[in-house]
């Protein structure tokens, strides 16, 4: 009884201390912080947001930003998704936005009136979409987007099938039925993968470009991770997720002209360098149109590539510096090394991120 | 006679103390509020999922409203009734067990332990469904398929245990405590004398229970099935988690091509639904609410015709 008592007497005299003790020592870190922020005269709060894709990346990205700034600075990131992004930057709503894809041409006539001029697009987030599999044994497979097509529409039905095996000499594959999994909700990584499969083997996958998976065939699952662990949990699967999230689950080769390449960063940011930018853009907007068919050496072919929007000049200067601080930190090499530490993106090539750069440091007030 | 007249006056008056008028009140307001709470969800329901009935076809993303709710509908109805067949048995089993054969103590202890069924969350049912049991089933659901692939039930391909028969078995689970602990009450009323004649009467305790304490739970019995009927149908994580949908309607129970429920498919689709197809989705919700309804009414009706003829 006597314990008990005094366990009750104590504890809150503990909690209360070390509730003392805690604000105290934060109040102080705010003051230091609020020091170092003096210094790199930013100040203020940026709100974006868009793709989720990039979620994960801008997590790292605002960290580090804020970090380097002081606590005087604050990013926010809203991932609301990349439509809901696009259309928020285009009424204002939203200082930049990132986006999945870039924007259509009558947004990108709608963003040039609210900004007052051509507005910015640059890409910030490339990743590689693995096609991911389960099968015991077996810890690499080439395919090419001919036989993928047919696995995720079922044309293909086995693992021994004799289309696979041909691509794969001295594999033992399992005589056991392909189940195969896709995205059940609507998501970028579907539309860049049905992208790729419609380009590249047309025959084979007849249903186009598509964000909500467009055939009753395979297995439906939440989320990338969702998928993910859809085929761990069920051997003699197959999905495609970012590649970041594949862990321990065998990654396929995809086909490249004659060689088989797998879904490293490094290969995934080569396909911007030689892929075509969009014809009868301003020279602020690097959008590319990713070259699903090329024969380039080393190039990873499946890609997601994500970009930031922002408008050249904005209204007031804290805005506009607070924008332009904050997207060089995402394209310099130091932001880019920091989302592939974090969120397992391939950073952008030297030439690319400079030309970002540049671009980006013209932002400036009215 | 006059004393009689003024103690009857002395009772209705003492009846009236401000005790009884606000506790009346209270009993009464508590009563209104559910159905003003009712009838505003009931009303929300309807002009927000109005829009939906003359949305065009591009927006609905089929050719009418009712071409997309069907098969969630049918999903959702399937998945219950699936699992009620499940369910029923096993609960009444298990409470007549608590109620007439196990011991005092076994009962007791087994009776909480389904009890605290009732108290695990959702979501957590999801996981266990969807990393526990469904790799767990499928070497049973591939048997299946073998043996009795000539039944349209069992067509396959089995190749993953994230059917909805799996979700069946989940809501099953959820079910299970709901019906039990109704049903248990129920057998515990039945009167002891009623049983102690059927035993006189030379009665085995199996022929017993079926004279007596079926006949008397009944109803009990059935509003039991139903309360746990209307948790399958409303329920929304677990099978948002556990069920790989994709829109089919089919009576093929253990393939990936499985029709969603209702209120999984709100829950998956919620998030990332702007304009319309938020008005569609509050109209399926509806169409639930609905579905609901007309269970419990048709449950009531069963459960009274019983008692009248009991």
């Amino acid at each position: 009884m006597k314990r008990t008592s005094f366990r009750r007497g104590v504890a809150p005299a503990v909690a209360a201390i070390a509730a003392i003790s805690l604000t105290a020592a934060c109040g102080a870190a705010n003051e230091d912080n609020g020091d170092t922020g003096g210094d790199s005269g930013l100040s203020g709060t940026l709100n974006g947001g868009g793709a989720s894709s990039q979620e994960a990346a801008q997590t790292a990205w605002r960290a580090g930003f804020q970090s380097a700034n002081g606590s005087g600075v604050t990013v926010n990131y809203d991932p609301v998704g990349s439509g809901g992004g696009r259309e928020s930057f285009i009424s204002g709503g939203f200082a930049f936005a990132g986006s999945d894809s870039y924007l259509a041409d009558q947004e990108l006539t709608d963003a040039a009136a609210n900004c007052g001029a051509d507005p910015i697009e640059v890409p910030a987030y490339v990743s590689p979409i693995a096609v991911v599999f389960n099968i015991d044994g077996v810890d690499e497979l080439n395919l090419s987007a001919d036989v993928i097509s047919q696995i995720f529409n079922g044309k293909i039905a086995k693992w021994n099938d004799q289309a696979i095996a041909d691509l794969n000499e001295g594999v033992k594959l399992p005589d056991a039925d392909i189940n195969a999994v896709h995205r059940a909700d609507d998501s970028g990584t579907t539309e860049n993968f049905t992208h790729y499969l419609s380009v590249v083997a047309p025959d084979a996958w007849p249903h186009g470009e598509v964000e909500t998976w467009p055939i009753k065939h395979g297995e439906g699952a939440t989320g990338t991770s969702g998928v993910i662990s859809a085929v761990t949990d069920n051997p003699n699967s197959i999905g495609y997720a970012d590649a970041s999230q594949a862990g321990d689950l065998g990654t396929v080769k995809v086909q490249v002209g004659t060689e088989f390449v797998a879904p490293s960063p490094e290969a995934a940011a080569k396909i911007l360098e030689v892929s075509p930018r969009v014809e009868g853009r301003p020279a602020v907007d690097m959008a590319v149109d990713l070259d699903h068919k090329t024969q380039e050496a080393g190039v990873y072919p499946i890609v997601l590539t994500s970009y930031l929007l922002a408008c050249q000049t904005y209204e007031d200067a804290a805005t506009a510096d607070l924008v332009k601080g904050y997207l060089t930190y995402v394209v310099s090499s130091e932001g880019q090394k920091t989302a592939a530490e974090n969120a397992g993106s391939a950073p952008l090539s030297a030439t690319l991120s400079d030309e970002a750069t540049k671009i980006i440091s013209a932002i400036s007030a009215k | 006679m006059s004393t009689t007249q003024s103690s009857a006056e002395q009772s209705t008056r003492s009846a009236r103390r401000p005790g009884d008028t606000i506790f009346a009140g209270l009993a009464t307001g508590a009563a209104f509020t559910i159905l003003v709470a009712l009838a505003g969800v009931a009303i929300f329901l309807t002009l927000e999922g109005w829009p939906a009935i003359t949305a065009s076809p591009e927006e609905i993303g089929e050719s009418n409203i009712i071409v997309y709710v069907w098969p969630l509908l049918f999903g959702t109805l399937l998945a219950a009734a699936l699992a009620m067949l499940m369910a029923a048995p096993l609960a009444i089993g298990v409470a007549l067990v608590i109620s007439h054969y196990a011991p005092r103590r076994v009962a007791g202890i087994v009776g909480g332990l389904i009890d605290l069924l009732a108290a695990v969350p959702s979501v957590v049912y999801g996981l266990w469904g969807i990393q526990f049991l469904a790799p767990k089933v499928l070497p049973f659901y591939q048997t299946l398929q073998e043996r009795l692939g000539f039944l349209p039930f069992f067509e396959g391909p089995a190749t993953s245990g994230r059917t909805i028969l799996t979700a069946a078995i989940v809501l099953a689970v959820m079910a299970l405590p709901i019906i039990t602990s109704i049903s248990r009450e129920v057998f515990l009323q039945t009167p002891t004398l009623h049983q102690e004649a059927a035993l006189a009467l030379g009665a085995t305790r199996w022929e017993m229970i079926r004279m007596t304490v079926f006949p008397y739970g009944r109803s009990g019995v059935i509003s039991a099935v139903l309360l746990g009927l209307g948790r399958a149908l409303g329920e929304t994580m677990a099978i948002a988690m556990v069920l790989s949908a994709t829109g089919v309607v089919t009576f093929n129970l253990i393939s990936t091509q499985n029709p969603s429920t209702i209120a999984a498919n709100i829950a998956l689709k919620f998030p990332e639904a702007s304009g319309i197809s938020v008005n569609v989705l509050i109209f399926s919700g509806l169409v639930l609410f609905v579905v609901t309804f007309l269970v419990n009414f048709l449950g009531r009706w069963i459960a009274g015709r019983g008692q009248v003829k009991g």
